[in-house]
């Protein structure tokens, strides 16, 4: 497939990414208001940022009026698991290419563009990517406008079954392969029951998001590779989508 | 637009930026280790796995909804439906479920 194809085939796969960022970044804009943050700095900082929990964060630390320090330390613990997500998508990246495409791809590395990046089938082709930040992109910057000048206008059961928009991606993502693969089922099977636990016992369920997420793939991801390690045709075998 | 706003917005992009791009650019090589390889083969099933549950049930209206348009995506995943149907089908389940009278 030529760089067009890939391209349009992210488009297409970015459609449902950009419906669920739509809904949340309207909550994200509707948030800002309340926060006391102007409608066109919510907009630009969804431009500057991709990023839901760490936005929410940010909001709520200027608010706070915190300083400069503060505020990126927060940022980096709260988003540390894009460093994982590049690490992985590192090594999917098609090595033929220019190097600089890296520091392009690096722009929009938010949990929905990495899941459907880093599931295609093979290497991966940096305009897939693109693609699909051409149509996500939009939707989260455009959300956000839209919430903060008139979020409560949108009818709330859309705003709900919007929602689902991304779990479903993800969904999609996950489960083909592990239909196929009974290492990748175990490890599903353990991560929901981990994330449930870690959601709703007491003591773990202090964790922010953030971290739970960073914390189980160290550890579920980790041990899964040290009692199954992967052969090398194996991987490619069970790279397809 | 408030400057100072502004600034911190531009040092916070910077910091998310750095945090995607340095890893992306740092490990260009291909990693040899084959434990590493392993894992960061493992790394999106758990992420996304950790990510989407328990934090479906909560993301809807109603639990109820929400559980329903979970297990509609799993069944449609299953059967081998593409990523739009997956995700548009969990959706449609979720409005309809929200018009039951009990919902």
């Amino acid at each position: 497939m030529n760089n067009k194809r890939w391209f349009f085939k992210g488009m297409r796969d970015g459609i449902p990414i950009s419906t669920g960022y739509f809904a949340v970044s309207l909550t994200l804009g509707i948030a800002a208001g309340k926060a006391g943050i102007s409608a066109w700095e919510a907009t630009v900082m969804s431009f500057a940022m991709h990023a839901s929990a760490g936005q929410f964060a940010a909001m709520e630390l200027m608010a706070a009026g915190a300083g400069y320090l503060e505020m990126v330390l927060t940022e980096i613990v709260v988003n540390l698991r894009y460093v994982l997500m590049s690490c992985a998508l590192s090594q999917k990246i098609r090595r033929d290419i220019p190097y600089a495409h890296r520091f392009f791809v690096a722009y929009d590395v938010t949990d929905e563009i990495f899941g459907i990046s880093v599931s295609v089938e093979g290497k991966l082709n940096p305009f897939y990517t693109y693609g699909a930040m051409a149509v996500a992109s939009p939707g989260w910057v455009g959300g956000t406008l839209l919430g903060a000048l008139l979020g409560n206008i949108m009818p709330d059961r859309l705003l709900s079954a919007m929602n689902l928009a991304l779990y479903g991606m993800f969904i999609a993502i996950v489960v083909p392969p592990a239909r196929k693969n009974k290492v990748l089922a175990g490890l599903v099977l353990a991560s929901l029951m981990a994330g449930g636990f870690f959601t709703w016992l007491p003591v773990l369920r202090g964790l922010s998001s953030g971290f739970r997420i960073m914390i189980l793939t160290l550890a579920l991801a980790g041990g899964a590779a040290f009692l199954f390690p992967i052969e090398e045709e194996k991987e490619e075998e069970t790279c397809e989508t | 637009m408030r400057p100072e706003i502004l600034k911190s917005i531009l040092v916070l992009g910077l910091t998310l930026y750095a945090v995607r791009m340095l890893p992306l650019v740092l490990l260009h090589r291909e990693i040899k280790n084959r434990w590493f390889r392993s894992f960061l083969y493992y790394v999106p099933y758990v992420t996304l796995t950790v990510m989407t549950f328990p934090a479906i049930l909560s993301a809807t209206n109603s639990v109820i909804s929400a559980a329903a348009g979970f297990g509609a995506a799993v069944l449609l995943a299953y059967r081998g439906r593409s990523l739009f149907q997956v995700a548009i089908g969990g959706c449609v389940v979720v409005g309809l479920v929200e018009l039951l009278p009990f919902v």
